[in-house]
């Protein structure tokens, strides 16, 4: 089959499958992300949202299936141009990822001293301009372990639009924050999506917040996707399990038990031993 | 029998297939050293937590060592009235065995078991991760500078051992025990021999720093990126570079000094 490339997307999946060891990952899924939108990939703990970061990223390779990144097949193309790829784009991890033996300001740098070959003087106006926009252009001196974990995650923002990409990923960019953090970030993505015209995908299973921000949802269980739109469209689906997801209810097609032999025949079961 | 014929193979197995992760991960760090040629400042900083921080470990070590044997010698030389051959004696039990060796072992616990943690926590805290997404390559960032400085430490690190050790049998058996001050260098002088010797030490402390620096690095870099995988790599850095001196010395000694 012959995929013609579709200058409106950033990212097509086709039919991916991945597994780690025995355990399916990815059966089958096919996602789109548009350009210049932001489109979240929603999903339960444990559903490989990150894995499927860092299959986009062409960290892992899936069993099967495409991964086009600007039209290229990211796991079929040569190194020079896996990083050429990548330079397009930046992973937001969960954590930061922050280099601990550095500042934040030198955070920020290391893209730019990495790829680029700028005076000093242009270095810094770049630093201090990225870290601007996050607001932490004051906390330049700090190092990583001085920052809360709200900060460490605006100052790896600032590095991950360091070399001004066409794409951010965000991995669990609300989790554990506190709800003033959790508005000032949802505010950046935003922002940075508009302004500078970028991709945003995020992965996440802060609803709530997803609802407000994004233009696209996808809703990822069991290695498979089961609803796509709008969160509008999303809000009124039909399907269940849809349902139990968006308004946060404990039973449903996703059982609150894990699955176990019958409780009366297990509790008797340590009676006749 | 089967069982046992079947674990041994798979014991075996696993070896070769360690042994064979560890060439090509040896292979990868030859192949990126090149890339450094333009920015030698990565390998300064490394070699300054690697090297010189290690330094003070060996001088006080090196000392320590030479003024035991300067103790130790003199009392077996002197029932023989051979005490003057003490400087020998001491100079070359440093610079053919115990300066490569302990100085190896000393540098695998101090900067060895550092290297490793600090990799496999780069590791475990995602940071070589977002450094692959930033497409810079850790292996020529993060890897080889630390690699490199390890290879070129160590002999130095070596040296500086003896040269201490001698001095530590100097204080002991020229300052409190009396021998001749010129009889203990002139014997020293006179019964070691720069290839013989000094070369051979040398050659040996080489090989125990490229061990001891490829051990840290892969055991890092291969660590299982949780609290647990990383306290057990950095064990196994010192275990390992512990075993593969000892084991390497005794066949550096049989090649070079066999026949003797």
């Amino acid at each position: 089959m012959v995929e013609l490339h579709d200058d409106t997307l950033m990212v097509k999946i086709r039919d991916l499958r991945f597994a780690h060891g025995a355990r399916t990952i990815f059966d089958g899924v096919d996602i789109d992300i548009p350009r210049g939108k932001i489109t979240a990939i929603m999903g339960p703990s444990g559903t490989g949202k990150t894995t499927l970061l860092k299959i986009i990223g062409g960290q892992l390779a899936p069993l099967t299936g495409s991964v086009l990144v600007e039209g290229e097949d990211i796991h079929h193309v040569s190194r020079d141009n896996l990083y050429r790829l990548r330079k397009r784009m930046s992973l937001l991890f969960q954590t930061g990822a922050l280099f601990t033996d550095l500042s934040v300001f030198e955070n920020v740098a290391f893209p730019l001293r990495e790829h680029t070959r700028l005076p000093e003087s242009m270095l810094r106006d770049l630093v201090l301009m990225k870290l601007q926009v996050v607001g932490l252009r004051g906390a330049r001196d700090l190092m990583p372990a001085e920052l809360s974990g709200g900060m460490a995650r605006r100052v790896a923002l600032a590095r991950a639009i360091a070399l001004d990409p066409a794409m951010i990923m965000y991995d669990e960019p609300f989790t554990g924050q506190d709800p003033i953090t959790v508005g000032v970030i949802m505010q950046l993505i935003r922002m940075l999506n508009d302004t500078l015209g970028l991709t945003s995908i995020i992965v996440s299973h802060d609803v709530h917040e997803l609802s407000r921000i994004s233009d696209y949802m996808y809703m990822m269980a069991a290695g498979k996707i089961v609803g796509y739109g709008t969160p509008q469209e999303l809000g009124h689906s039909g399907s269940e399990w849809i349902r139990q997801f968006m308004g946060g209810l404990p039973d449903g097609p996703v059982p609150f038990h894990y699955p176990a032999v019958d409780y009366e025949q297990d509790l008797l079961a340590g009676v006749s031993a | 029998m089967i069982d046992w014929l079947q674990k041994l193979g798979h014991v075996s197995l696993a070896l070769f297939e360690r042994l064979g992760r560890g060439g090509l991960f040896l292979m990868r760090v030859f192949s990126a050293i090149p890339s450094l040629a333009p920015r030698p400042r990565l390998v300064i900083i490394q070699l300054y937590s690697v090297g010189v921080l290690s330094m003070m470990l060996i001088v006080i070590s090196g000392l320590n060592v030479g003024m035991v044997l300067g103790l130790q010698g003199y009392n077996t030389l002197v029932e023989f009235g051979a005490e003057e051959s003490l400087g020998q004696v001491v100079a070359l039990s440093l610079v053919r065995e115990l300066g490569p060796v302990v100085a190896a072992l000393l540098f695998a616990g101090r900067a060895g078991s550092a290297l490793t943690a600090e990799i496999g926590l780069m590791k475990a805290t995602e940071q070589l991760s977002g450094m692959e997404m930033m497409a810079v390559d850790p292996m020529k960032r993060v890897i080889v500078p630390r690699f490199i400085a390890a290879v070129i430490s160590m002999p130095l690190l070596a040296a500086m051992f003896s040269a201490m050790g001698v001095l530590g049998g100097y204080f002991v058996g020229v300052g409190l025990l009396g021998v001749d001050s010129g009889a203990f260098w002139s014997q020293m002088q006179s019964k070691v021999d720069f290839y013989e010797d000094i070369m051979n030490g040398l050659v040996k402390s080489v090989v125990f720093g490229f061990v001891a620096a490829w051990i840290a690095v892969l055991v890092g870099y291969a660590a299982v990126a949780t609290t647990e995988g990383v306290s057990r790599a950095t064990t196994r850095t010192v275990v390992h570079t512990a075993f593969a001196v000892l084991g390497l010395d005794f066949i550096l000694t049989a090649l070079m000094f066999g026949s003797v």
